[in-house]
């Protein structure tokens, strides 16, 4: 294949990552915009989504269609739950203290992890995709007779892959609209300007803390199951979405939504051609770098605001 | 209406307040007077629920305002205007009263009556807070509380750094409060201000309360201004 074939096929496997990555790192965001909590666990929210997915998949007899449904909407509501447990068990009774909750979630990390290989095992599982028609994707080259329409071999995606992008835009603008049109997100906004004043305006800041981690959590759930099709369910899955999300989330501008999106498709996109043409440990290297970039020079963020 | 009695309050284990007892009644505006640090805001934040009591209880009526979780302090009741105003600042004119009314359901109508009384809001009202002008902004503080319909309001330095025509306007918003039956408790630094408006002054020194004095009889003999305010 030649260079241009390859570079599309690597920008809509970039793509893919970033519209997994930006719906995780929204997540990631919400609860530290709102909570102030730096969820070390959230790429374990992630990987018991793919996990759960599996289960709930395999569990149902019939088309694949069915048990994907199901496991879009049950796992993703099931992780939240789990979530909104562990923030009225632990972070509540830790008082939202940012260093305690740091210490708290990497202890839930291990806790997630352990059980689900004791549970689910060191295997990694795959979930049939509900539908999966492959497309070839037609190139245009200059010939003798001038522009001529090929088809490259090899060049191609599935209706499944344009399906999750298409998918993550449309969950990533619901939230946009959750955020800024409706009462929820009004007193979600509140309580992440001034914990104080929220109070002070009957808001139950507690509750809402607990709805945005099990919202947060239920977020990275969600693109678990989409991605699940593509790349199998394994415990220790967790761990990439995690680091990128952090990468993001920083780069995006702590707290700042239409930034994380941003971020994600920088990172995504520049994550799947680096890791086609070269090495996904180089696609990794250079995300670090930039991070470490940002933060010297921009600590607030490539798209954030400055925050008063 | 709103009563402290002999309560004792601080941050972790620095105490503040020190048996603070304070009566304010329906109608009247009660001023806090003491110097930098005497623990004027401290007490406000206690009566909001924001700190918790070492002892003593709050009571609005006959609830106990210091057995309810924070956030029903203000549903029972009490509007809160916080020094430095504290403002929901990337949220516009509008939203911040929203966030005002939803705290105890008030309606449209009550909205209608909070922007009669400052009506420089409504001409703002899709504006993020943070970029009205200071004025603007300590009428928006007074407005979100007051879409609370409150039953107490606590003022904690209202006028600070604004100009005497705002100053003027806030105050004749207090006044008129007062005279529909709002309890408002006031922390304010300029004395004449505090005699022309308040029915009664309380001193506070280092987190102690000291004498509860009328307007009138400040007036006549200021011996007691000098003492806590040190003029
Ligand atoms: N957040 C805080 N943490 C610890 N100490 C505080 C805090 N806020 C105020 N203080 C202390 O409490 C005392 C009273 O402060 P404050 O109530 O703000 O005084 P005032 O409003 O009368 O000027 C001061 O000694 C101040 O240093
Ligand atoms: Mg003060």
């Amino acid at each position: 294949m030649e260079l241009g074939p390859y570079l599309v096929l690597a920008t809509l496997e970039g793509a893919i990552t970033a519209a997994v990555l930006a719906l995780t790192a929204v997540g990631l965001s919400l609860v530290f915009g709102v909570m102030r909590v730096v969820n070390i666990a959230h790429g374990e929210f992630f990987m018991l989504g793919a996990v759960l997915a599996w289960w709930i998949a395999q569990s149902v007899a019939g088309h694949p269609a069915i048990g994907f449904a199901l496991a879009l909407i049950f796992a993703p509501l099931l992780v939240g739950a789990l979530a909104v447990a562990a923030d009225m068990t632990i972070l509540k009774r830790l008082n939202y203290d940012p260093e305690r909750t740091i210490v708290a979630t990497i202890g839930l990390l291990y806790i997630i992890q352990q059980l689900t290989l004791m549970g689910y095992g060191p295997d990694a599982r795959p979930v049939e995709a509900p539908f999966n028609t492959r497309l070839a994707i037609p190139w245009f080259e200059r010939g003798a007779e001038g522009w001529q329409m090929i088809w490259p071999w090899g060049l191609g995606t599935t209706t499944y892959k344009l399906a999750v992008i298409g998918a993550a835009a449309m969950i990533l603008c619901a939230v946009w609209a959750l955020m800024t049109r409706s009462r929820i997100g009004l007193v979600m906004r509140a309580t992440q300007a001034d914990r104080e004043m929220a109070l002070a305006f009957g808001i139950p800041v507690e509750r809402v803390y607990a709805l945005v981690f099990g919202f947060g959590a239920a977020l990275a759930a969600l693109a678990a199951v989409l991605i699940v099709p593509i790349q199998q369910a394994h415990y220790l899955m967790g761990g990439d979405p995690l680091l990128l999300s952090f990468i993001v989330v920083i780069i995006g501008g702590l707290g700042s939504l239409p930034g994380t999106v941003l971020a994600a498709v920088l990172i995504g996109l520049s994550d799947g051609i680096i890791s086609v043409f070269f090495s996904p440990t180089l696609a990794k290297i250079i995300a670090t770098l930039l991070v470490a970039l940002v933060l010297v020079f921009r600590p607030q963020g490539l798209f954030g605001g400055r925050r008063t | 209406m709103l009563r402290l009695d002999k309560v004792s309050a601080g941050y972790g284990r620095a105490q503040v307040l020190h048996d603070l007892s304070l009566e304010v009644t329906a109608g009247e505006i009660i001023c806090l007077l003491g110097r930098n640090g005497a623990g004027k805001s401290t007490t406000m934040r206690a009566i909001m629920g924001h700190l918790p009591l070492m002892s003593g209880k709050i009571w609005l009526d006959d609830t106990e305002l210091s057995a309810l979780p924070p956030h029903n302090v203000p549903r029972a009741g009490v509007g809160y205007v916080p020094q430095g105003r504290r403002l929901f600042a990337e949220l516009s004119v509008a939203q911040n009263l929203e966030i005002g009314l939803r705290a105890r359901g008030n309606g449209p109508e009550v909205r209608e009556d909070v922007l009669t009384l400052f009506p420089r809001l409504r001409e703002r009202l899709g504006q993020k807070a943070q970029t009205l002008s200071g004025g603007e902004q300590q009428m928006l503080a007074m407005a979100r509380a007051l879409c609370l319909r409150p039953d107490v309001l606590l003022l904690d330095e209202p006028t600070e750094g604004l100009q005497p025509s705002m100053i003027a306007a806030i105050r004749e918003v207090i006044t008129g409060l007062r005279d529909t039956g709002v309890a408002v408790l006031l922390v304010e630094q300029r004395i004449d201000a505090v005699l022309d408006i308040a029915n009664r002054v309380a001193f506070i020194e280092n987190g102690k309360g000291g004498p509860i004095m009328s307007a009138e009889a400040l007036r006549a003999d200021r011996s007691a201004v000098e003492r806590y305010v040190g003029v």
